[in-house]
C-alpha cells in the first residue's frame, strides 16, 4: 500500500494533466488500457467498501433495541462522512508520509496531487485519487466498528469526539507503521487487508469504550447473573451482515491493489470461504453451548470468518481458509459468553469479532499460507502487541478525557427512556410504542445501577 | 345491557367471531394484550443468556349486547376459545350503564 512516489505541491490545471499523464504512462510498463482496468476495479472496490457502512448501519440498529435506533443510525452517520473528511486534512498524509522515520510522519494538510499523480506514474494499479478514497473507505470502517460495543449508552456528543480524534490521528498513525512503510513493514509484519490495522484497532476502540461505559442498564444483576436485552429487527441484522460480506469483495478484494485476476480471483474465494466457514461453525458452536441454533451468533460467525481471513486473503490456499474462518466462528461464540460473563456489555460482539478474530487473524498468517512459518508468527506478534497497546491506551486516553470534560454516558433516566427521544428529540419508529416491557426492570433482578435508574425514572414521570 | 370481555388466546379469534356472527352478534373490538394466569411463560435464549418471558400474547374481545342475549353470547365465545389446555382465557360479564352511538345519538338498547 505505498505511495511510489513523494508527492508534489501544487494544483494542476487540468489541460496538463491529459497530456502529461499519457506521456508518462508508457515509462511505466503498464499499457494504458491495464491502466484503466485496474483503476476501475480499485475505485469499484472503493464504493463496495463503502456499502459496509450499510451493513454497520443495519446490523447496529438491528442487534439494539427500537427505542435507541435513531441514535444508533446517527452515529453510523456521522462517522463515514467525518471519516472521509479527516482523511481528507490530515488521515491520508499520516498514513502515507512518504519518507520517514517509521513511526511518524506527515506528509502535510489536505490533499495535494502532482501532475503524475493521476497516471500510472503514481502506481500502476491506481491514481493518487483512488487510493485516497480507497483508503478513506477503510479508515472510516475502523472508527465504526466503536460505534457497536458503546451503543444504547454513550452521549452522542461524547462518542462524535472520540471517534473524530480516533479515525482522523489514531487510525492512520498507526496506520503508518505497516501500510505507509514504517517500522512493521520494514520488521516483516504482513496484514494484507486489515485484520490488525482496521478490525483489532477498531476492537480495541471498542473495548476502551465498554470497559469507561460500563453496562446498561439491567444487563448485569447483583448476583452475577447475564441478562438478555434481545435485537428488535433480526432481519435488519441480517441484511446488515450480507452488506458487510459483499462490501468485504471489495475490503479484500481491492486491497490486491490492481486488477490483476490470479490474485483478485484467489482473494476473493478465500474471503468467501473464510466467511461460510465461520458461519457455520458459529451455528454449530452455538447450538451445542445453547441447545438451541441463535441466529445473531450465526451471523457474528460469518464476520468473524471475514474477520480472520482478512490478513491473509492473498496467502492462503482453500482448505486453510475454511480452518480460519472455522476456527474464527468457533472462537467468537465463546469469546462474546465469556465476555458477557467478565462483565463487559457488548451489545453487537463487536470486541469479539474484531479484536479476538482481528488478532487470530493476523497469527493465522504465520500458521497457514505461503508466510507461515515461526519467524513470521514472531512479527505478526510483534505487531499484534504494538498496535494492542498503542491503540488501547490511545483509546482509554482519549475516552478519559471526553469522559472529564463532558461525560460519557447519558443519564440513567434518559438510557430507560430511550435515546431517541433524549439525545434526538425524534423516534425511529413514530407510529410504535418502542418502550416494551421486555428486558425491562423487574427490580428484583437488578443491581444497584439498576435500581437507581428505575427508580431516578419512577421520579421522572411522576414529574409529568 | 352487559358488555361480555373475553382474554382468549389468539389464533382462536376467527372461531369466535364465526360463533359470534352466528348469533346474530355483528360488532366487537380486539385488542392485543399480554398476560398470564396459571399458563406460565416461557423460557428465551440470546447469545447464551437465558431468560424468561412471563407475559404470554392473548387477544381481547369486547362486545356489547342486550341482557338478555348475554349467556347465550357467553356460551358461545366459551365454545369456540376453548381448547382444553392451559390458558385458554377467561371471560367476564358486566353491566354497562349507557351506549351511545356516536353517528346518530341513539341511546340503550337500540345503540347495541
Amino acid at each position: 500500500m505505498r505511495r511510489l512516489r513523494f508527492v508534489r505541491f501544487g494544483l494542476v490545471p487540468a489541460v496538463l494533466l491529459a497530456t502529461a499523464g499519457a506521456a508518462l504512462a508508457q515509462d511505466e510498463g503498464v499499457s494504458p488500457e491495464m491502466f484503466t482496468v485496474n483503476n476501475l476495479w480499485m475505485m469499484i472496490a472503493a464504493g463496495l467498501v463503502f456499502i459496509m457502512h450499510l451493513g454497520f448501519a443495519t446490523l447496529e440498529s438491528g442487534l439494539t433495541r427500537a427505542k435507541n435506533t435513531t441514535n444508533i443510525l446517527f452515529k453510523n452517520t456521522f462517522v463515514p462522512c467525518i471519516g472521509i473528511l479527516t482523511y481528507a486534512f490530515v488521515g491520508f498524509n499520516l498514513m502515507y508520509p512518504g519518507d520517514f522515520n517509521g513511526f511518524f510522519g506527515f506528509a502535510g494538510f489536505g490533499t495535494f496531487p502532482g501532475e503524475a499523480d493521476v497516471t500510472s506514474a503514481y502506481n500502476t494499479g491506481y491514481t493518487y485519487w483512488t487510493d485516497f478514497l480507497f483508503q478513506a473507505m477503510f479508515a472510516a470502517t475502523a472508527a465504526t466498528i466503536v460505534s457497536g460495543a458503546v451503543a444504547e449508552r454513550i452521549k452522542l456528543g461524547s462518542f462524535m469526539l472520540f471517534a473524530t480524534i480516533f479515525v482522523a490521528l489514531v487510525y492512520p498513525i498507526v496506520g503508518s507503521w505497516k501500510w505507509g512503510g514504517g517500522w512493521l513493514d520494514g520488521l516483516g509484519f504482513y496484514d494484507f487487508a486489515g485484520s490488525t490495522l482496521v478490525h483489532s484497532v477498531g476492537g480495541w476502540g471498542a473495548l476502551a469504550g465498554a470497559l469507561l461505559l460500563g453496562p446498561r442498564i439491567g444487563k448485569y444483576t447483583r448476583d452475577g447473573r447475564v441478562n438478555a436485552i434481545p435485537a428488535h429487527n433480526m432481519p435488519l441484522a441480517t441484511v446488515g451482515v450480507f452488506l458487510l460480506w459483499l462490501g468485504w469483495f471489495g475490503f479484500n478484494g481491492g486491497s490486491v491493489l490492481n486488477a490483476d485476476p490470479a490474485a483478485v480471483s484467489l482473494t476473493l474465494v478465500t474471503t468467501c470461504l473464510a466467511a461460510s466457514a465461520g458461519g457455520i461453525a458459529a451455528m454449530f458452536t452455538s447450538w451445542g453451548i445453547s441447545k438451541k441454533p441463535d441466529l445473531s451468533m450465526a451471523l457474528n460467525g460469518i464476520l468473524a470468518g471475514l474477520v480472520g481471513i482478512t490478513a491473509g486473503a492473498d496467502q492462503m490456499a482453500m482448505w486453510s481458509a475454511m480452518l480460519i474462518g472455522a476456527i474464527a466462528g468457533v472462537v467468537v461464540v465463546y469469546s462474546v459468553i465469556l465476555i458477557d460473563r467478565i462483565h463487559v456489555d457488548d451489545p453487537v460482539g463487536a470486541i469479539s469479532v474484531h479484536l479476538v478474530c482481528g488478532v487470530w487473524g493476523t497469527l493465522a498468517v504465520g500458521i497457514f499460507g505461503a508466510k507461515a512459518g515461526m519467524a513470521q508468527l514472531g512479527y505478526q506478534a510483534v505487531g499484534i502487541v504494538a498496535y494492542g497497546v498503542t491503540t488501547f491506551v490511545a483509546a482509554l486516553l482519549i475516552f478519559a478525557v471526553v469522559k472529564a470534560m463532558i461525560g460519557l454516558r447519558v443519564s440513567p433516566e434518559e438510557e430507560i427512556e430511550g435515546l431517541d427521544l433524549g439525545e434526538h428529540g425524534a423516534p425511529a419508529y413514530a407510529d410504535f410504542q418502542t418502550v416494551s416491557s421486555l428486558g425491562a426492570h423487574p427490580t428484583a433482578r437488578m443491581d444497584d445501577a439498576g435500581d437507581a435508574a428505575y427508580a431516578a425514572s419512577l421520579k421522572l414521570h411522576e414529574a409529568r | 345491557m352487559k358488555k361480555i370481555e373475553a382474554i382468549i388466546k389468539p389464533f382462536k379469534l376467527d372461531e369466535v367471531k364465526e360463533a359470534l356472527a352466528q348469533q346474530n352478534i355483528q360488532g366487537m373490538t380486539i385488542s392485543e394484550v399480554k398476560g398470564f394466569g396459571r399458563q406460565k411463560g416461557h423460557s428465551e435464549l440470546y447469545r447464551g443468556a437465558e431468560y424468561t418471558v412471563d407475559f404470554l400474547p392473548k387477544v381481547k374481545i369486547e362486545v356489547l349486547v342486550a341482557d338478555d342475549q348475554a349467556a347465550a353470547a357467553a356460551d358461545a365465545i366459551i365454545a369456540a376459545a376453548k381448547t382444553g389446555r392451559i390458558g385458554d382465557g377467561k371471560l367476564f360479564i358486566s353491566t354497562v350503564e349507557e351506549i351511545i352511538r356516536i353517528r346518530t345519538g341513539e341511546h340503550g338498547e337500540s345503540a347495541v
